[in-house]
């Protein structure tokens, strides 16, 4: 199981707080930051769905 | 003066015709105990002047962000700090974009890109997207690709776009506090050529963005003047590094009133629950807002941020009896 370094909502370490209106927000919309460098991702969302590439760790999907 | 709601029985609901700028702050203001009566005479409107039928519609970024205009609630403007990175979509992801709308039961899919208004390439792109997916799917297609030119509304009519979006956004006198890279009256001059074009117009707006009841009202009534055939309403989703970002989310009941007095200003058009439905009014409001005026919907995700499961509303539907309008019909 890969230790999720960062918040997917707003890019800060995920040990910097609780997130929990990151995960409740994250209900509703992609993750915008790599959850392993913090860097921006590429995201698409379709209508049933969304992909979220970050250039060094690949992509993620719904 | 009478009680607004009696008023609004017999103008709207009897003769079909809207109620004004000056009545719709009346309906804005009504308080919570008379919710209840003004939704249910929204809907008696809505089935009398529209019937029973709901409209469902998918949409899909085409050109995701990199915006270069400062519309101060979107997280696609390249002004901001926002996380929202530029992206194009290909040709073939679009397509299956349209059939997976198309499997909704949806007639309607908009391809929309984040620009002031569309270069050569956009055209390109946007015209090779409508023969794919017109080879291949069963859908009417929309666009919504900013401020035209009188060419380029004859172009998109010659693709074959049953439908143009292009939202007023916002009441004229609270536009400069919402969008400063271009004008109100752009905004109108790009509806009224596609409403002379022969294309439906859909013009809508968002509200929660800090402005007034009358403000309200205005744009209501500024939209009832143009006629647009549909008109999305939008509740603001406050996006992160954007100059709404930290703005409170509408109050449920305000954004009920807000879906009734629409429907009292226009008992005629398509009104869509566009974004923001899911964080404003939740599962309980949308029920209550297709039972107050609302004959449309938008299923599944929106162009940046996430929407209800497409079943859960297509099961909403079936379960308030209301029909999903089939292709090849007018509402």
């Amino acid at each position: 199981m890969t230790t999720l370094l960062y918040c997917g909502r707003c890019g800060r370490e995920s040990a910097d707080g609780d997130h929990d209106a990151c995960r409740q927000a994250l209900m509703l919309e992609p993750p915008r930051y790599c959850d392993q460098c913090r860097r921006r991702m590429v995201v698409q969302v379709h209508p049933m769905g969304w992909t979220a590439r970050c250039s060094v760790h690949g992509e993620v999907s719904s | 003066m009478g009680d607004i709601l009696d008023v609004a029985r017999e103008q709207v609901l009897e003769q079909g015709v809207g109620l004004s700028q000056e009545q719709l702050v009346e309906v804005l203001r009504s308080p919570d105990d008379r919710l209840p009566e003004l939704l249910a005479l929204a809907h008696d409107v809505r089935v009398k002047w529209c019937g029973e039928e709901v409209e469902v519609e998918g949409i899909i970024s085409l050109k995701t962000g990199g915006c270069p205009e400062d519309c101060h609630f979107c997280s696609q403007s390249g002004q901001f700090t926002s996380p929202v990175r530029s992206v194009w979509l290909n040709i073939p992801e679009l397509v299956e974009a349209a059939k997976e709308t198309a499997k909704t039961g949806a007639t309607e899919f908009c391809i929309v890109a984040a620009v002031r208004g569309p270069d050569e390439r956009l055209m390109s792109q946007v015209k090779a997207g409508i023969e794919a997916i017109n080879s291949e799917v069963d859908i009417n297609i929309a666009c919504s690709l900013g401020m035209l030119t009188q060419e380029q509304v004859d172009e998109l009519n010659a693709m074959g776009v049953h439908r143009y979006n292009h939202n007023l956004e916002s009441a004229r006198s609270y536009f400069g506090d919402v969008v400063t890279t271009h004008s109100f009256e752009e905004r109108w001059d790009t509806c009224l050529m596609i409403r002379e074009s022969g294309m439906e117009l859909c013009c809508g707006g968002l509200v929660g963005m800090g402005e007034t009841l009358e403000q309200r009202a205005e744009l209501a009534a500024q939209l009832a003047e143009l006629d647009p055939h549909e008109v999305p309403l939008n509740f603001l989703n406050p996006r992160p590094g954007t100059p709404f970002g930290d703005l409170e989310v509408m109050a449920g009941k305000d954004a009920l009133r807000t879906i009734a007095a629409f429907r009292l200003a226009m008992p005629r058009t398509v009104l869509r629950y566009a974004g923001g439905r899911e964080l404003t009014l939740g599962d309980l409001g949308t029920r209550d807002g297709l039972l107050g005026g609302i004959n449309a919907v938008i299923v599944g995700n929106y162009l940046t941020t996430l929407g209800r499961p497409a079943t859960a509303d297509l099961d909403l539907l079936a379960e308030l009896k209301m029909p999903v309008k089939e292709l090849q019909k007018t509402l």
